[in-house]
């Protein structure tokens, strides 16, 4: 097992407008993207956020190495529940996630 | 044709830019500057109160800057959602330091004013009339949502930013505006490549954010008939294929489309191209009109009243414990608040937020230490009135001070950093329409006037 933040150069997460939030996945290389797209399923972005797998949209950008999801976002900014109002520190609970690795 | 040239100061005026590269952009003759004033990125309570984000001092400071490089350079100044939420409470504010700025300066100016407020009754008859269509994960709404918002605006476009710098205007002080309007405008009045106006816009929008040393603020878009250029105008900053294209990423749910008023920008098959070390062409980006036109609104409204309380657990078997003990603070006070306020449960709600634990992703959280030396507590109460979520604060506040974890031992006490302990926030707010509105004329929900000042 290897931790998401060990196969990738950066991982953003941030509000896209106050209904939705987007993580970004920066992966560096081809090589980190081409694994990270046959390791990393969608639905182990679905368990990390506790919502359906339906609810993700995900991008493979090849031609950038990136890999990005969208989902609405976890509770409406700054609504009563609300924990983080720029929706940026969602990144290091993504980054954190265990990642199975096949050689 | 010629190509046209828009230079933004950086991300949003409040954030500061670097004078010299400031300089190093008007030395490359930009035929207008254009900076953003906010977004919905800071929360409700701004749009929700119609107030400014950033410092009345900052904002002025900067302003004059621009305000100095636009009297030098002959070349209009824009300003987009102004004062952060872009309301006429905010468009007010900003004409006001403008009109300061001007007496100061001693400069006669011509002002054009977009406001972007939205009349609820209006909208509440454009609802009736199925012209107000939810987007994506949009809050279900009645007819009376309008009436329930203290401010809404709608994000106004490139038409409206043309109409305003048709006006001959040195300086364009508009209400709420997509980010990219301000940028994409004067491009598209010029006939350069619309994909082009609008990819260019999108990258530019938070100023040198597409380059690095993105704090220097300072980007050139240079647009012409084909695609365009981005050149950061900071010495040591640098615009790259990876650092251009990763900002149409940014703030977008869809990498590939960004929505507009009146259309949508594609850029499935953009192409980016270094120039040289520091700046980057793009082409192939493409603008799709749509039928009808719309534009997006934006409502905030109050959701309650809150008193906060923050106390502070360094005791190991407390901080140990830290859950159990507040899970059982929220169980004790909610029964006493509906015993002794005869609150219903929907009325009020505490909450309990372990910082240094969970505050962040709350049962989300995936990493557990037993190595934490001390935990803030911050305790929310929530209520329909403020007289009420302090009545709820000051029935938290002994359980924070002085809960134990059993009934069998010594009396403990916590740390409370403040006296009063309950800080009052007041009204908060929440964001409560993600709809367009239909538009026969994109003039219809806008209004435009010129002020000759000075």
């Amino acid at each position: 097992m290897v931790e998401l933040s060990q196969m990738v150069q950066k991982i953003r997460s941030k509000n896209a407008g106050p209904f939705w939030l987007t993580i970004d996945l920066f992966c560096g290389t081809q090589s980190a993207y081409s694994t990270l797209v046959a390791q990393l399923t969608t639905r182990q972005i679905a368990g990390a956020f506790g919502v359906e797998e339906t609810s993700i949209k995900r991008f493979d950008l090849p031609s950038l190495n990136v890999i990005t999801f969208s989902l609405p976002r976890p509770q409406i900014q700054g609504s009563v529940v609300d924990r983080d109002m720029h929706g940026a520190s969602w990144a290091a609970l993504i980054s954190e996630l265990e990642i199975v690795s096949t050689p | 044709m010629k190509s046209i040239r828009v230079l933004v100061p950086s991300g949003a005026l409040g954030l500061n830019y670097d004078k010299a590269a400031l300089q190093k952009g008007l030395e490359a003759k930009p035929h207008i500057i254009a900076v953003d004033g906010g977004s919905t990125d800071s929360g409700p309570a701004y749009l929700g109160q119609g107030i400014s984000k950033y410092s009345r001092s900052s904002t002025k400071i900067e302003w004059k800057g621009l305000m100095e490089a636009r009297a030098k350079n002959n070349i209009p100044l824009v300003i987009g959602t102004a004062g952060t939420c872009g309301t006429n409470s905010t468009v007010e504010w900003m004409l006001e330091i403008t009109r300061e700025i001007a007496d100061e300066l001693g400069q006669s100016i011509k002002i054009a004013v977009l406001r972007s407020q939205q009349d609820p009754e209006k909208l509440a008859a454009a609802f009736a009339k199925g012209r107000i269509t939810p987007l994506a994960n949009a809050p279900e709404i009645s007819g009376h949502v309008f009436a329930h918002c203290t401010n809404i605006v709608a994000l106004a476009g490139a038409e409206q930013i043309t109409a305003a710098i048709n006006t001959g205007a040195d300086i364009i002080i508009a209400g709420r505006t997509t980010d990219t309007a301000i940028i994409a405008a004067m491009p598209l009045m010029y006939g350069c490549h619309e994909g082009a106006a609008w990819h260019g816009a999108k990258i530019g929008e938070c100023g040198a954010l597409c380059a690095t040393n993105p704090q220097s603020g300072v980007v050139m878009i240079e647009f012409d008939d084909t695609g365009f250029n981005v050149i950061p105008m900071a010495e040591k900053a640098q615009a790259t294929p990876p650092t251009v294209s990763a900002h149409m990423l940014y703030e977008n749910s869809d990498p590939h489309i960004l929505y507009e008023p009146g259309g949508y920008l594609d850029v499935s098959h953009a192409n980016y191209q270094a120039l040289d070390e520091k700046s980057v062409r793009v082409t192939g980006s493409k603008w799709v009109k749509t039928n009808p036109y719309t534009v997006k609104l934006e409502g905030a409204r109050v959701a309650g009243y809150q008193s906060v309380l923050l106390v502070l657990l360094r005791d190991k078997r407390y901080v140990q414990n830290a859950q159990q003990w507040a899970n059982d603070i929220q169980e004790k006070c909610s029964a006493k608040v509906k015993d002794r306020l005869g609150c219903s449960d929907s009325s009020f709600s505490i909450q309990l937020r372990l910082i240094g634990q969970s505050a962040s992703f709350g049962a989300l959280e995936t990493r557990h230490s037993d190595e934490i030396v001390e935990l803030g507590v911050l305790a929310i109460a929530t209520a329909d009135t403020q007289e009420l979520a302090e009545e709820i604060g000051k029935m938290l506040n002994p359980y924070l001070l002085h809960h134990p974890l059993n009934d069998h031992e010594e009396q403990p006490t916590f740390a409370f950093p403040f006296s009063p302990a309950e800080l009052n926030r007041g009204a908060i707010y929440e964001f409560c329409l993600n709809h367009i509105l239909q538009l026969e004329d994109p003039m219809e929900a806008f209004s435009l006037e010129v002020i000759n000042y000075g």
